[in-house]
């Protein structure tokens, strides 16, 4: 692929040779149907492009604190810089500062990158939770990889605020619902207060189409009399679409296709290896036979999410790759997640399989270091004892991996977004909140600072305006 | 275990009919301890707690340990009362989401006021277990709604593990008189309050016709089975049924448990009180509970909240914020935490970010003290049975759970649960599956023959 200059990406995948595939006919008609498929083959691929720009923001030196690098380092008594929206460097005491940074102390505080959740509905699903506000589930078809997430996003969400102050969210994924076994196209988020999805979206960031196996897609179209009412109609509708989609993707390449369509294009993406799979899915042996679904198609799993019994097959994810975004210890509420256990993200790590932990709730967004902990704590109490630092990468590397996004943020890296979190206390402990939270540089929220706190459209004028929350 | 059973020594070890070796309440010393009390105070460093006959004998720094009993060093681990938990669906439900595992809710029943969860409650169940594994040891059991504003009637129950579960059968009334009241009385608030109104109405008439000799309140007896009842009015709208099982709450003997979220809903239910003086309201829900704290403080209505929503999830819960408990309690509401439907284990969790609030500027939170009272003695205090259990003061339950450290803490868990002085297994689904997999290969046979 190619980016220009306004970073809009275009598909180059077609060859060259295939330009003059279509030879023959009559000469205007040639015409036509060579421009059919130069259009099919050069479309834009990023059509409502980032207009995200990190905000200003001053350089800054934190110094002190005792830091998490995300990528599995710890530094006490550290100092990280960033200047110009980037992680400039970060060390021990004896890193120099440079004339021109403001000084914060972090004695006795704690810094980690931003923290990322890579299962959201915000924006999609926001409060207030009225029906007029429903817009995460198309669930008019069992595939709908057509849509897409950032088409139903609504920026001013208060969610994301909460998310942010309180959780020291920086950047998320906003994902369809799980009515569908193809829910359609997610969108990746700065945290970033916008008037448009738009100037949230993460610039760069890779899309991830959302698919769902077990109980929702067969209880919300069995309900409707129609395929798939099984999880063996889950399959069978699945490797259907899988082979149209392969059907697509040949006639794409061999500049035969007469008209686009959406959703065969993100599923071509998919197999192109440009779109990650996200896939709702929590019972191992459904999670098992995905896998092999990925392999008779020709795609990764990049994360399965919720994925309570995840523990069960550790080493078949480690083997395949494939991480698994996992609550804490959410269990029982409905028959796919009773044999959830606390221990889950522990015992996947002692089996050396990619752990992150999620949120798919506004709430536990805001408490995604607790969470961590709490499985952490589980862990240890059961045998398996996981360094501090490590645990801190289930909210930060990890996940940004999963997401296609580990070049630019998820650690502490000179050169990458300073999305960093100055912490008031060990995040891993209760008593801890974010004191101050970066994107990009930029200062976006200051518990120190009541005006340093986004308040969203929804909510100027009405009962508990710019309130601590 | 039941409390109306007296609960001396070892006369409580017979529980029910199981045929399984009785479980007996020792006489035990907890030594070695940070002992929390559980009524708002401090922690205390080097503490004993000492049980016997099920019973709290003492607690606290320099208590003398009798001779004879057996020690439980707790090795600078936690030792504090068990937690309390109201309201949860506790014992109603294996799966929330597979029907038939779930006596929660009751949409097509003729019934609802009269509705009484006890006969339902599961000890069984799997969330008992894993609760009680978390800590908890008495709940209030409320019914999750009915096809009216009045869902039924609740529980309370300790987590012991023992069939006899129930403590007290018909302990409170449980309403809807917000949004989700309106949308079941008809399609608005307005509706709500003129069906609350005329089925009060109709029990106090009902109350009266029975006279006196109707047997009441939160007891044994069960009014709803009161025959002997003149006729009644040819147009009443309720069954006599449901009546009946509102004359307790209508002559005060049994609470009514009012969810309210909005401020302007928290002001009508305290209103309620003007027609209807004998009702004893406790709220529950109270998300805009801040904006009316004073009002709500002195009309010495106490108020089960709901911990940390901070999100407008409704239209009635703008003002939402995580410092709405901790602005209560600074008014003087007596106020604790429940009202949370995932997971009962989760309110030391709840309340520990309560703590955290303190630190943050213009956010008020609680002190640990205050924080630890609020999922133990308070809404003990709230349920009516705070000189029962809730706290280590003496002569309360021996309810004790001896922690890893600090029980509010995230990292922290549980590492032995007693109630009624009685040991209580702490194992589990979770626990057996946890036991099973710890490492995900299969040996020489699969892993279904490993248990």
């Amino acid at each position: 692929m190619t980016f220009d200059r306004a970073g809009r990406i275009f598909a180059t995948v077609a060859g060259i040779a295939l330009l003059a595939a279509s030879g023959g006919a009559g000469a205007a008609k040639s015409k036509e149907k060579s421009s059919t498929a130069k259009a099919t083959r050069e479309y834009n691929k990023n059509p409502y492009p980032s207009t995200y720009r990190p905000y200003a923001g001053a350089p800054t030196a934190l110094v002190g604190a005792t830091v998490y690098d995300g990528a599995g380092g710890r530094i006490d008594n550290g100092v990280v810089l960033f200047f110009e929206g980037k992680v400039v460097a970060l060390g021990g005491a004896e890193l120099a500062i440079p004339d021109g940074y403001s000084r914060i102390d972090g004695t006795g505080k704690f810094v980690t990158p931003g923290i990322i959740d890579i299962h959201s509905h915000l924006g999609d699903y926001p409060t207030p939770s009225v029906q007029a506000h429903d817009d995460g589930n198309e669930a008019t078809a069992p595939t709908t990889p057509e849509v897409w997430a950032e088409h139903s996003v609504w920026p001013q969400d208060p969610g994301f605020t909460r998310a942010l102050a309180n959780g020291g969210i920086t950047s998320l994924q906003i994902l369809p619902g799980s009515a569908n076994l193809m829910g359609g196209r997610s969108v990746m988020l700065k945290n970033v207060p916008s008037r448009t999805v738009q100037g949230m979206k993460f610039p760069g960031a890779p899309y991830s189409l959302k698919m769902a196996c077990g109980e929702n897609p067969k209880r919300v179209y069995g309900g409707k009399g129609r395929m798939p009412s099984t999880r063996m109609g889950n399959f069978a509708v699945n490797r259907a679409t899988w082979i149209k989609a392969q059907e697509y993707r040949a006639k794409r390449n061999d500049g035969k296709l007469e008209t686009r369509d959406l959703g065969l294009e993100t599923l071509a993406g998919v197999l192109d290896g440009e779109i990650l799979i996200q896939n709702h899915c929590y019972r191992a042996d459904e999670m098992a036979l995905v896998l092999d679904m990925a392999k008779e198609f020709g795609y990764k799993v990049s994360s399965f999410h919720h994925a309570v019994e995840s523990y069960k097959i550790g080493d078949l994810l480690k083997a395949a790759g494939t991480c698994s975004s996992i609550w804490a210890d959410w269990w029982g509420f409905k028959m796919e997640s009773y044999d959830g256990i606390p221990e889950n993200a522990a015992l996947l790590q002692a089996a050396g399989a990619c752990v992150v932990i999620h949120s798919d709730d506004a709430n536990g967004i805001q408490r995604l270091n607790q969470e961590a902990a709490k499985a952490q704590a589980d862990g240890r109490r059961a045998g398996v004892r996981i360094a501090d630092a490590d645990v801190i990468r289930w909210l930060t590397l990890n996940p940004a991996a999963a997401l296609g996004i580990d070049q630019q943020t998820g650690s502490l890296a000179p050169g990458k977004m300073a999305d960093v979190v100055l912490w008031n206390g060990n995040p891993l402990s209760v008593y801890a909140r974010p004191e101050k939270v970066w994107i990009d540089g930029a200062l976006l929220f200051d518990a120190l600072d009541a005006k340093r706190r986004p308040v969203s459209d929804f909510e100027l004028g009405q009962p508990g305006e710019g309130d601590v929350k | 275990m039941n409390l109306r059973r007296p609960c001396i020594g070892f006369a409580t070890a017979l529980l029910g009919a199981t045929s399984a070796l009785p479980a007996l309440a020792q006489d035990i010393a907890f030594t070695n301890a940070t002992v929390v009390i559980g009524d708002g105070g401090a922690p205390i460093a080097n503490g004993t707690v000492v049980v016997r006959g099920g019973k709290v004998v003492a607690a606290g720094a320099g208590v003398p340990v009798p001779a004879g009993l057996r020690i439980i060093d707790a090795q600078g681990g936690w030792v504090t009362p068990g937690l309390v938990v109201a309201v949860t669906d506790l014992g109603l439900v294996d799966v929330e989401a597979v029907d038939q595992s779930n006596d929660s809710t009751t949409e097509k029943s003729p019934f609802n006021a009269a509705l009484d969860i006890a006969p339902a409650i599961n000890p069984l169940a799997q969330p008992i277990a894993v609760s009680r594994a978390g800590g908890v040891t008495r709940a209030a059991v409320a019914p999750g709604g009915s096809g009216a504003i009045f869902a039924g009637q609740g529980a309370l129950i300790d987590l012991g593990n023992d069939p006899d579960m129930v403590n007290r059968a018909r302990a409170f009334q449980y309403i809807e008189l917000g949004e989700a009241g309106a949308k079941l009385a008809g399609g608005s608030r307005v509706a709500a309050h003129a069906i609350l109104r005329n089925a009060l109405a109709e029990a106090r008439d009902l109350s009266r016709r029975s006279g006196p000799s109707v047997t009441l309140g939160a007891a044994p007896g069960d009014p709803r089975l009161v025959s002997a009842t003149p006729e009644r009015a040819g147009d009443v709208l309720l069954s006599r049924f449901d009546a009946a099982a509102l004359i307790p709450v209508v002559r005060g003997n049994q609470p009514l448990y009012v969810h309210v979220e909005r401020a302007q809903d928290i002001r009508m239910a305290l209103a309620l009180k003007a027609d209807f003086p004998a009702l004893k309201l406790v709220l529950v829900g109270a998300s805009e509970g801040w904006l009316v704290a004073r009002e709500l403080a002195a009309s010495g209505v106490p108020v089960l909240a709901t911990p940390l929503n901070d999100l407008p999830e409704q239209f009635e819960q703008l003002a939402s914020t995580q410092s709405n408990v901790g602005r209560m309690a600074a008014a003087g509401v007596k106020v604790g935490l429940g009202a949370f439907f995932d997971q009962p284990r989760y309110a030391p969790q709840y309340a520990g970010n309560l703590v955290a609030l303190s630190k943050l500027p213009g956010a008020t939170g609680l002190s640990w003290g205050q924080a630890f009272a609020a999922i133990s003695s308070v809404p003990a205090e709230i349920i009516g049975m705070g000189d029962r259990y809730g706290s280590l003061k003496p002569g309360r339950a021996g309810d004790v759970v001896v922690w890893d450290g600090d029980p509010l803490e995230v990292s922290s868990g549980p590492i032995a649960v007693y109630i009624d002085g009685v040991e209580q297994p702490l194992s589990n689904h979770q626990t057996r599956l946890r036991d099973r997999y710890r490492t995900p290969t299969e040996g020489a046979l699969p892993k279904a023959y490993d248990w």
